[in-house]
């Protein structure tokens, strides 16, 4: 169930779909982020998102139980076609969304002048970083939300916090990046295509995978990403998770395969004050939302009681749907430092 | 047409540094832009260093603009910043928190490539916001350059990033350090070792990334030489060259050389400058990987 406690974060669940939306809202989320079938979206993959009529009943349904529906509309508006960023965020007024998700700040100068009402949140793909790039945005488009890059430390985070009346929202759970989002084109290097430009990241339309007798090749665009042994769990070709040589070494140059897991600095975050924990996600299927959701649930419930700890049980269930099984504190740990 | 020399990258010795600016006064560029960029614990040259350095170059006849980092992250990153907006003059902003401070002190910048200026009216906003000029992304092709710029409404000054390895990604974790498994924190400063970063290969050999600290480059060189009447014609005002460890002086000239006179950008040996290999695929919307023969 959402939280009753006002001064816990509220949980923000992903929905790539219908049946996820509905699995985030039974599962306990505050609110549901998720976004168009189209550019505007930055997880903009085959066969994921909503048209304008699933999302309509979307937000009944969600609205319905007392939660929130977030629309990101979060890739960089390309020259040229403008307008189809604008017709969306159109669209999300309309559709009676309670915010936007927004990184570009044309697309954010339009929003707040044609649609004052709608509450704007400065996604993560806006890549702000410090509390002077949150304040910009507040003072020019009156943004309530910002939501960090998995880059800051926790009293990084925390020292944003204190400088700037922007609602933080940070990520608790999901997939890694391990480059400051909306700073990295590293994908747009290799195939032409990046998250800014298309929405996508190392995008499936050009992966191969090769089985070559026992082993198997992982390319991207050509490029061999990683290469697998016999009996090694094959990974999805994420550029920045391959293996990779650097001087004599062939190792994981940049990261391992691995997921972000902040349930052991849950009570660090809620007593900086951090008013939204988000989960990563849009891509994976209802049954991820479920058991993430319900974990991130409980955990949060649970995190102001001073004998918080994580329980097994948690640990267990992410670690099920954790990328390559692993999971990081990331930057919120001292290794990264 | 005028050429500019863009930030250093790298992480040279102090006397390095100071050598190949001294060096650089007396090039054919209008603009040189100063200042760490990439990693705040890099401190052979102090934000005072910078400041005494660009007012060498500004007395040698060159406009000086300091660059701000593009990762923003600590207390100190901003003062040093704002320290450079009072003293210095010129800012270039890669981070929005530069933009900000550019705006609190009411100075003019220059919107750098890792703003994510995509459209017309994102550009506009800059312009309105203070910005004189801009550099589009790296990863902007010229269709989509000559589109934003179509939709702009303001007038505005286009500096293309044309010679150098690309600036691809910034992280909070320290590749380099991590190469020689150290922690950011204790890095011994590894990246002086490397004056024009780290090569990463693929496992069957092919050159792909560099490794510059938290930065991540391409391993090749992207170049425009060969495209200079396309890139010409685009409405561009300055052509950035990227610092490399050695030959920028050749690589300088090689683009004055061309600007006058076309036929000239076939004349230098590229394989010796630029022995990593040179690509263009951003230019013409393709990957940036990629090398579209021009010439």
């Amino acid at each position: 169930m959402p939280s009753l406690a006002p001064h816990l974060p509220q949980l923000i669940c992903p929905a790539g779909s219908l049946p996820a939306l509905k699995a985030a809202v039974q599962s306990g989320a505050d609110a549901v982020y998720l976004g168009f079938k189209n550019a505007t979206n930055a997880r903009n993959f085959a066969g994921l998102n909503f048209t304008d009529s699933q999302l309509k009943s979307g937000i009944e349904y969600a609205q319905s139980q007392g939660r929130e529906v977030l629309i990101a509309i979060n890739t960089y508006p390309q020259a040229g076609r403008t307008a189809e960023w604008q017709a969306s965020i159109d669209a999300a007024a309309d559709l009676g969304a309670n915010a936007v998700i927004l990184a570009d700040l044309g697309l954010l100068e339009y929003a707040t002048r044609r649609h004052p009402q709608l509450r704007r949140h400065l996604s993560v793909q806006g890549s702000a970083t410090n509390f002077e790039a949150v304040n910009l945005a507040y003072e020019h488009f009156g943004i309530s939300r910002a939501v960090l890059p998995r880059v800051l430390t926790l009293p990084q985070i925390e020292y944003v916090i204190k400088n700037t009346p922007v609602e933080i929202e940070v990520f608790g759970f999901g997939s890694l990046c391990v480059m400051a989002e909306g700073r990295c084109i590293l994908s747009s290097y290799a195939t032409g295509e990046s998250p800014n430009t298309h929405g996508v990241c190392s995008p499936a339309s050009h992966v191969q995978w090769l089985p070559k007798g026992d082993t198997l090749d992982t390319r991207l665009n050509g490029i061999l990403i990683d290469h697998f042994e016999k009996d090694e769990p094959a990974g999805y070709p994420t550029l920045c998770k391959g293996r990779f040589e650097v001087g004599d070494a062939s190792y994981y140059a940049m990261e391992e395969p691995t997921s972000l897991n902040a349930l052991s600095v849950l009570p660090e975050l809620i007593r900086m004050g951090v008013k939204a924990i988000k989960v990563e996600g849009r891509q994976r299927s209802p049954a991820y939302v479920s058991e993430v959701t319900k974990t991130l649930r409980a955990a949060i419930d649970a995190a102001s009681d001073p004998r918080y700890s994580v329980k097994p049980a948690w640990q267990q269930a992410l670690s099920k749907v954790s990328e390559g099984h692993q999971q990081t504190l990331g930057a919120y740990s001292r290794p990264w430092r | 047409m005028q050429l500019t020399l863009g930030p250093l990258l790298y992480y040279w010795s102090r006397q390095a540094t100071l050598d190949f600016y001294a060096a650089a006064a007396d090039w054919e560029v209008s603009t040189i832009y100063l200042g760490e960029v990439v990693c705040a614990r890099r401190h052979e040259l102090r934000t005072s260093d910078w400041l005494a350095l660009g007012q060498q170059l500004c007395q040698a006849g060159k406009t000086v603009v300091y660059s701000s980092q593009a990762l923003l992250e600590s207390g100190s990153d901003l003062s040093s910043l704002r320290r450079f907006a009072k003293e210095g003059g010129l800012l270039e902003a890669n981070d929005l928190g530069a933009v900000k401070i550019a705006r609190d002190l009411a100075i003019p910048y220059i919107a750098g490539p890792h703003l994510n200026i995509y459209n017309g009216a994102t550009l506009d906003w800059h312009q309105a916001a203070g910005a004189i000029r801009w550099l589009p992304s790296l990863e902007a092709s010229r269709a989509a350059i000559v589109a934003t710029l179509a939709e702009a409404k303001l007038p505005i000054e286009t500096e293309i990033f044309a010679h150098g390895r690309l600036p691809l990604a910034f992280s909070a974790r320290c590749f380099t350090a991590r190469h020689y498994d150290l922690s950011k924190d204790a890095c011994e400063f590894k990246c002086i070792e490397h004056a024009d970063g780290q090569l990463l290969k693929t496992r069957e050999g092919q050159d792909f990334l560099r490794l510059n600290g938290i930065q991540t480059q391409s391993a090749a060189c992207h170049a425009l030489i060969h495209d200079l009447a396309s890139v010409t014609n685009v409405g561009a005002s300055h052509l950035r060259i990227s610092p490399q460890a050695q030959f920028t002086a050749e690589i300088v000239a090689a683009y004055a050389a061309a600007l006058a006179q076309p036929a000239a950008a076939t004349q230098f040996d590229w394989q010796r400058i630029n022995p990593e290999g040179l690509v263009n695929g951003y230019w013409h919307g393709q990957a940036g990987i990629c090398r579209k023969e021009t010439v």
